[in-house]
């Protein structure tokens, strides 16, 4: 993508990370990448602290007798704060909140987001809901799954269940805003010749990932303020004594955590394709097909969410109708897979650390993918529904995918983040490890689940150990492969900045300006005269050719 | 700890028709990642660059090939579709002539009740052979009674009646889960089911020296109640009569016009806790509420019996 942003100037500008250091000027800014790192710091925090109750659940499923935890409640309370921390707290706000806010001006050639205060009240939002679970964690945390079921959790739970819930829905207004903001920008705030088939793939996801958040998340919000109402006013909602359902909690909270997995899987679309063109050096494979797919994923995902309620007491035939849409949201992730490898097709492949990443991101989410094809079939998920077969699923989605996107993300973009370059020795052998470690913690979950070993079990029967513990080895090299970029990260911030406007020789107009961008983004107004991802594998050997004809002379 | 295998046993007649359906999903899922697993590391491979090799006017779209692959996905899901919703409504419509066995969970134990008269708690006890129909019901939260060498399981809710079906087909003992996440002790509401010989289930039966059927109790439970006083024909209150009335259509006043609803087991369940909710056609809402006054268990017995009348006449 040509553009004319980058010109000559007189003396280096100021970058926004040194256009103030105060920790005030970091505080009340409205500049849409000091946000995204305000965003990507907190992010980190809760990630550390739901890795640790991770960490805490596979050594106590180590041996089947429950010994590391003092009690079940203590067990309980830790998977329990593992899925909300998680969920709410990293995943949901993961691609979006750092990445999206990072680049979705930049890539469409914008100063900033349609609403920079609101973009700051979002970040103070999420970190009020932060609080607010930090000190529920601290004060004993909740015992009743991140779902919430009633009547357990409205009737039975002795913990903190409505400040939990009250953290999850301010942090749930949060995603609102940020989904607003996303929206109203693409829409007002693209640059004179942006038309929205030169929009880069990436801002295409996040599109979908924010129509999910605006009409999404409110649900979960009512569900929420129902809740409430049945507890302190007695409002018989989803408790059968008082003449409520408690199916209808089910439906409701699924009616948003269903999509919500688009929320969180879709921003790993958006990140791989568009790496999978850069370091292939090629046009992406059917743009418009990947692009409508995002969309077509974000409608359907809110027509599935009565396939978590297969054996729940729900009709068979609304099951039935909940089967075949499910098996419909699939069509189009795989018509994406399909995509991504077809551009592999005549490039100039390059394997750095994103690629890597990517790479990765498209075995495991195939894997999370096929295995969701056999939970959407009735009779299947009948046997492995609430099984470690759900738990590996899942995780191959959550983890295996977004997690991989979401590090594939930073590495991508971190010379311009921050300027400065990493260790691609230590970023491709952290690449490897997670994807070998990744592997080896989850597939055993899978036959687990088949076994018919049940999931947030704190004892198990003992014939399930030798996987269990196959699985606990298996998150120990995941766990190092995990530490290992925040070290050599980090370190690189100490050297100087000198990764240069556009390291990777990519499309797009983020690489049109400097590294780190000025706190405008642009010099001067940009205009788009192209498509995007005009890569030329061919130019790309020729250069290579003379860069190692370079070296031998 | 050594001694597991890798594939669960199977142990009702459904289970080897999930297993061959998981098989065939396993299957097409290994061939396409495989498939796209090889074309990946080929790509790879030969498109690395530097590796000096054709890479003039690469595509960037084929309809084609977008529809190609649309058409094969669509087929694929389809073919998994019709053939597991088959199955599930298999295992969810009761056989004909099945025996219903009635489950209570409360937090953390099951309570199981067979129509001969005896209960017992975390487990149960089946002949192989012959159909069953579990009806269950949760007195506290929402919990799951999971089978995994049956291949099924099905949530226990509470305020209503669940089930699924089975016929077991393999002697021997087996695992009983709750699968449900259902509080503290979730993980210990584990229980065994016994899979037996038919004369063994008989002795098993009349071990406790029979003692009456779960309908005569039901009978008892009926009269202590004092249902029995308008139910069978009272000179002075006008109810309606119960024989004959399990599994037919029922005329419900529903304003001023009559609804049918089938008399099944949550129908008379909600007859039993809220009569006013739904009034027989011809009768007044004068029923008084039984609810909070009779246990999950006791209920299920009472329905056992008006299940009991439902080949009777009406006897003057």
């Amino acid at each position: 993508m040509s553009a004319s942003a980058l010109s000559s100037h007189d003396g280096p500008p100021v970058d926004y990370l040194t256009n103030g250091t105060t920790i005030r000027s970091w505080l009340l800014t409205t500049d849409h990448k000091r946000i995204g790192i305000l965003y990507m710091v907190s992010i980190t925090f809760f990630y550390l602290i739901g890795a640790t109750f991770a960490g805490l659940i596979r050594l106590e499923l180590m041996t089947p007798k429950g010994d590391l935890f003092s009690s079940p409640d203590a067990y309980n309370t830790a998977f329990t704060m593992h899925g909300v921390v998680m969920i709410f707290f990293f995943l949901v706000p993961s691609i979006p909140a750092v990445l999206g806010n990072f680049l979705l001006p930049l890539m469409i050639g914008a100063k900033d987001l349609a609403f920079p205060k609101i973009n700051l009240l979002s970040w103070y939002l999420y970190i009020i809901g932060g609080a607010m679970g930090l000190w529920i964690m601290a004060s004993g945390g909740v015992d009743t799954g991140w779902t919430f079921y009633t009547p357990l959790s409205s009737l039975y739970s002795k913990t903190h269940v409505v400040g939990a819930a009250c953290a999850v829905f301010v942090a749930g207004f949060s995603s609102i805003l940020t989904g607003l903001n996303f929206l109203v920008t693409t829409h007002t705030m693209r640059a004179p010749g942006m038309t929205w088939y030169r929009i880069p793939l990436f801002v295409w996801s996040m599109y979908a990932t924010s129509l999910i958040q605006v009409l999404g998340t409110p649900v979960l919000a009512i569900s929420v303020v129902l809740v409430g109402l049945e507890n302190f006013f007695g409002v018989g909602v989803f408790d059968p004594r008082l003449g409520g359902d408690p199916i209808l909690f089910q439906h409701l909270f699924w009616f948003y955590s269903h999509p919500a997995v688009y929320i969180m899987v879709l921003p790993g679309f958006a990140v791989v394709s568009e790496v999978i063109p850069c370091f292939s050096r090629r046009p992406i494979f059917g743009y418009k097909f990947v692009a409508l797919s995002s969309v077509a994923i974000a409608v359907f995902g809110f027509l599935v969410w009565g396939h978590h309620l297969f054996v729940s007491g729900q009709s068979m035939y609304a099951g039935a109708v909940f089967s075949i849409l499910s098996f419909m949201v699939a069509i189009p992730s795989s018509i994406k897979v399909f995509n991504w490898t077809a551009t592999m097709y005549k490039g100039s492949i390059r394997f750095d650390a994103p690629m890597l990443y990517c790479l990765a991101f498209i075995g495991l989410f195939m894997m999370g993918g096929v295995t969701g094809l056999m939970v959407a079939s009735l009779a299947i998920d009948v046997h492995v529904h609430d099984t470690y077969f759900i738990i590996s699923h899942f995780h191959y989605i959550m983890v295996g995918g977004t997690v991989s996107a979401y590090l594939g993300g930073i590495h991508f973009w971190w010379p311009k983040m921050t300027g400065r370059t990493y260790s691609e020795f230590w970023a491709r052998l952290a690449a490897i490890l997670d994807f070998v470690g990744f592997n080896l913690t989850f597939f055993p979950q899978y036959v687990l689940g088949y076994l018919g070993m049940p999931r947030r079990y704190f004892e198990y029967r003992p014939e399930f150990q030798v996987l269990n513990v196959l699985s606990t080895a298996g998150a120990t090299v995941l766990a190092i492969g995990m530490v290992m970029p925040m070290v050599y990260l980090l370190l690189s911030l100490r050297g100087p900045k000198n990764a240069g406007p556009n390291p990777w020789g990519a499309t797009g107009l983020e690489w049109h300006t400097d590294s780190p961008p000025t706190t405008f983004n642009f010099v001067e107004p940009v205009v788009v005269t192209c498509d995007p991802y005009l890569y030329s594998p061919e130019e790309a050997e020729r250069e290579y050719e003379h860069a190692q004809h370079d070296v031998v002379a | 700890m050594w001694n597991f295998s890798l594939w669960p046993e199977q142990a009702a007649t459904i289970a080897p028709k999930v297993d061959a359906l998981v098989i065939f999903e396993i299957g097409v899922s290994a061939f396409f990642i495989v498939m796209f697993g090889l074309v990946i590391l080929g790509f790879c491979i030969h498109y690395r660059r530097g590796n000096p090799v054709d890479r003039s006017n690469p595509p960037v779209n084929s309809r084609i090939g977008e529809v190609l692959w649309f058409v094969v996905a669509i087929a694929i899901c389809g073919t998994m579709y019709a053939w597991a919703t088959r199955l599930f409504f298999e295992e969810y419509t009761p056989t004909p002539g099945a025996s219903r066995i009635d489950v209570v969970g409360k937090q953390w134990m099951w309570y199981v009740q067979h129509p001969e008269g005896r209960s017992e708690t975390n487990e149960l006890h089946v002949p192989i052979g012959r159909p069953f129909k579990l009806n269950m019901t949760s007195q506290d939260v929402v919990h799951s009674f999971f089978i995994p060498s049956f291949r099924l399981k099905q949530d226990v809710v509470p305020g209503m009646y669940t089930g699924y079906s089975f016929t077991p087909s393999k002697v021997g003992v087996y695992d009983l889960f709750c699968a449900e996440y259902c509080g503290t002790n979730h993980s210990r509401m584990i229980g065994h089911v016994y899979v037996m010989e038919p004369e063994d289930y008989e002795a098993w039966l009349a071990e406790k020296g029979g003692g009456p059927s779960q309908a005569d109790e039901g009978e008892r439970l009926f009269v202590r109640n004092h249902c029995a006083g308008c139910h069978r024909g009272s000179q002075i209150v006008h109810a309606p009569r119960l024989e004959g009335v399990y599994g037919k259509p029922v005329p419900i006043q529903v304003g001023s016009e009559v609804h049918f609803e089938i008399a099944d087991e949550t129908y008379i369940r909600d007859s039993i806790l809220m009569p006013k909710d739904k009034v027989v056609a011809g009768y007044e809402p004068i029923m008084p509420s039984f609810k909070d006054q009779i246990s999950e268990q006791d209920l299920l017995k009472i329905i056992a019996y008006i299940k009991s009348l439902a080949n009777r006449e009406v006897s003057q």
